[in-house]
């Protein structure tokens, strides 16, 4: 199918700017979609408040565009109530760990089966620059006019710590490597997160003098390795891509489905 | 098959009355004292192949009922005050999105954590106007377990009919309340089904476009009709908007749904009203209390009424005003200062003979209680 074919042409133009590498996830997870042959119908999109979140709308799937924080609780009602549905709930960095954190690490910890993909540009870009959780110590933004003094959260580690049987990270530079991951998480039997380094010039990058789109996606290609790089042990400093957890649980909605037959012997 | 028969309490009955509507979907957190609910579903849902999920907090449990609704279930969630603060959110979500679902409260005393294990009846105006921004609902009551198991079929009913979340309020005495109560036989209250929509695949369905009626029929997520759900103001699609034509058109509709059927869902019981010259107005468990006293008086030869309010919202102030008309004394008994007790002085045309017997000490409500407020009103002296 051609990739247009899974757009709402009615809902564009798009709000978002110049530059921006949200678009470049929803290419990301389009030809993911596509190279999987999923059903449209099959697919329920849900997203919480934020420029990420309006991916929901964009795209020709069963879509549920909620509040802040809380896309994995209305995602956690759809999946266990319809089992059969694809459940993607796309995020903001500060919609998934600041206001939607407790949801995160619960979703996380019962293993429940859906694709988190949190778009972390370190930001709130909608709000119009506030810092997230995901800022980082010593960054800037309209809310630290000083400098950040709030320490960071590693999405990676922390999805571990939670209990996600299937933990990864990319960035908007390595679009090939982006549908993959995003392909494996979908195909992931449990809960899966996949982190995608993706800028916001207007606000992070302005703001932290990075420079413009593609300087910023120059970083990601600088600043990040293949996990298990001989670079990384050079430089410590180094973030790594790829698959860092991906193991077999058992998943939540197949336990319940458990629940009720012995509910129903008794 | 016989009516069942079965002595438990108010909490459970509520589950029972769920199951009999046809709830398959049960989201919840642990609360007194409101906890029975959700234990309840926990054991009988499953048997039944419908799902229960503890999430990690209210907020999460009415964002995940509503998540089902979509999918084409029956929901419902349970809580008591500080739980019922949490939902606020996700219950302007239902309002604004337009989605069937069942949500208890179970009466303590507030404000904050208050009395968690005793009555109040402090939440009659966090049901109304707890979440922002303006909107109708509709709120159901009871002070039984026969009311109880009605009222709860018809908060069902009720959602699905409207599109609309529906508030069941019960208290912290009707909710732990052993009495006996008779399970109707299947079949015996009618059920409302979900309005499906009968747009073909292919044509272009429009799931926030009402017809005539004023009703929108769904189609569920995982069907053929893929379409967008959100809390922004939206258009026919469901599609966010800031067009003042639509948005007015939106907010306008999700009122006047509500409102412009308030004979159609009200609900109300008289004992006595005809020839009352003292009428009580009262709801839960203070019109069980009411309700002992108005018999006592009747023996006595005293003309008193009691007119018992089985919905609160939208309040029914036209039944309110014609059984206050010919009446020179209302006495309204609720636990709480006076929030029912305000839309009856509204309502009726001499708001100076509406008065209010009340406790706010998290003690259920006593006749002598009501007795004594009625004597001092009458200048007579406890």
């Amino acid at each position: 199918m051609a990739l247009k074919d899974y757009i709402r042409q009615r809902f564009f133009p798009h709000i978002w700017c110049p530059g921006c590498g949200h678009g470049i996830i929803l290419n990301g997870l389009l030809r993911a979609v596509d190279t999987m042959g999923l059903d449209k119908k099959n697919i329920v999109m849900v997203s919480g408040i934020g420029c990420s979140a309006r991916i929901s709308g964009y795209v020709d799937f069963h879509s549920l565009h909620t509040l802040h924080g809380r896309a994995l609780a209305f995602a956690t009602g759809v999946k266990l109530s319809k089992p059969e549905l694809n459940v993607i709930v796309p995020m903001g960095d500060g919609d998934a760990l600041a206001i939607g954190g407790n949801h995160f690490i619960h979703a996380a910890r019962r293993n429940i089966e859906m694709t988190a993909i949190v778009m972390n540009n370190r930001v709130y870009g909608m709000t119009g620059g506030q810092f997230s959780p995901l800022s980082g110590y010593g960054t800037m933004a309209t809310t630290v006019p000083y400098g950040n003094i709030d320490h960071d959260f590693d999405v990676v580690d922390l999805a571990t710590s939670a209990g996600a049987t299937f933990v990864a990270r990319t960035s908007t530079y390595h679009v090939h490597e982006l549908a993959e991951l995003i392909t494996k998480a979908i195909n992931h039997k449990g809960f899966s997160v996949l982190e995608v380094l993706t800028q916001c010039p207007t606000y992070f990058g302005r703001r932290n003098r990075i420079g413009d789109a593609s300087e910023m996606m120059e970083v990601y290609k600088k600043n990040t390795v293949r996990i298990g790089s001989k670079k990384k042990q050079e430089n410590p400093d180094l973030l790594e891509r790829g698959i860092f957890v991906q193991k077999e649980l058992p998943e939540y909605c197949r336990e319940y489905d458990n629940i009720i037959s012995k509910a129903r012997q008794k | 098959m016989h009516d069942a028969i079965k002595f438990i309490q108010g909490n459970e009955v509520c589950v029972e009355a769920a199951l009999y509507a046809g709830i398959n979907f049960f989201a919840g957190y642990p609360i007194t004292p409101s906890t029975e609910i959700a234990e309840q579903m926990a054991v009988r849902l499953p048997e039944t192949g419908g799902k229960f999920i503890q999430m990690e907090d209210e907020i999460s449990s009415m964002c995940a009922i509503i998540g089902a609704s979509l999918t084409g279930h029956k929901t419902m969630t349970a809580t008591s005050g500080p739980g019922f603060s949490l939902m606020q959110e996700a219950l302007g979500y239902a309002i604004m999105a337009e989605i069937p679902c069942v949500i208890v409260n179970v009466m303590r005393g507030g404000p904050s954590t208050g009395l968690p294990t005793h009555v109040g009846q402090g939440d009659v105006c966090q049901a109304r106007y707890g979440t922002h921004g303006d909107h109708a609902i509709v709120t159901l009551t009871a002070s039984n377990h026969h009311d109880i198991f009605r009222m709860t079929i018809e908060a069902f009913n009720i959602a699905e009919t409207y599109r609309t979340p529906v508030i069941l309020l019960l208290d912290e005495v009707t909710g732990h309340l052993r009495e006996k109560i008779e399970i109707p036989e299947p079949g015996k209250i009618p059920l409302t089904k979900r309005l499906r929509t009968a747009v073909k695949s292919g044509v272009d369905y429009h799931p926030y476009l009402p017809r005539e009626d004023g009703r929108l029929p769904m189609s569920d997520f995982g069907d053929i009709h893929r379409y967008n759900v959100t809390g922004l103001y939206h258009d026919m699609w469901g599609f966010p908007t800031d067009k003042p034509q639509i948005v007015y058109g939106l907010i306008r509709h999700l009122v006047d749904k509500i409102e412009n059927n308030t004979p159609k869902i009200t609900r109300f019981r008289k004992y006595y009203t005809k020839d009352a010259e003292t009428l009580f107005i009262s709801y839960g468990a203070s019109a069980r209390s009411t309700l002992h006293l108005v018999e006592n008086r009747r023996r006595r030869g005293e003309n008193v009424g009691l007119l018992e309010l089985q919905s609160l919202w939208p309040f029914p102030a036209d039944i309110v005003r014609e059984a206050c008309q010919h009446v020179p004394l209302v006495i309204v008994v609720e636990m709480n200062m006076g929030q029912i007790t305000k839309e009856v002085k509204l309502a009726v045309d001499d708001p100076k003979k509406v008065f209010l017997a009340n406790r706010i000490d998290g003690v259920l409500i006593t006749p002598t209680d009501i007795r004594n407020t009625l004597r001092v009103i009458q200048g007579k002296g406890v």
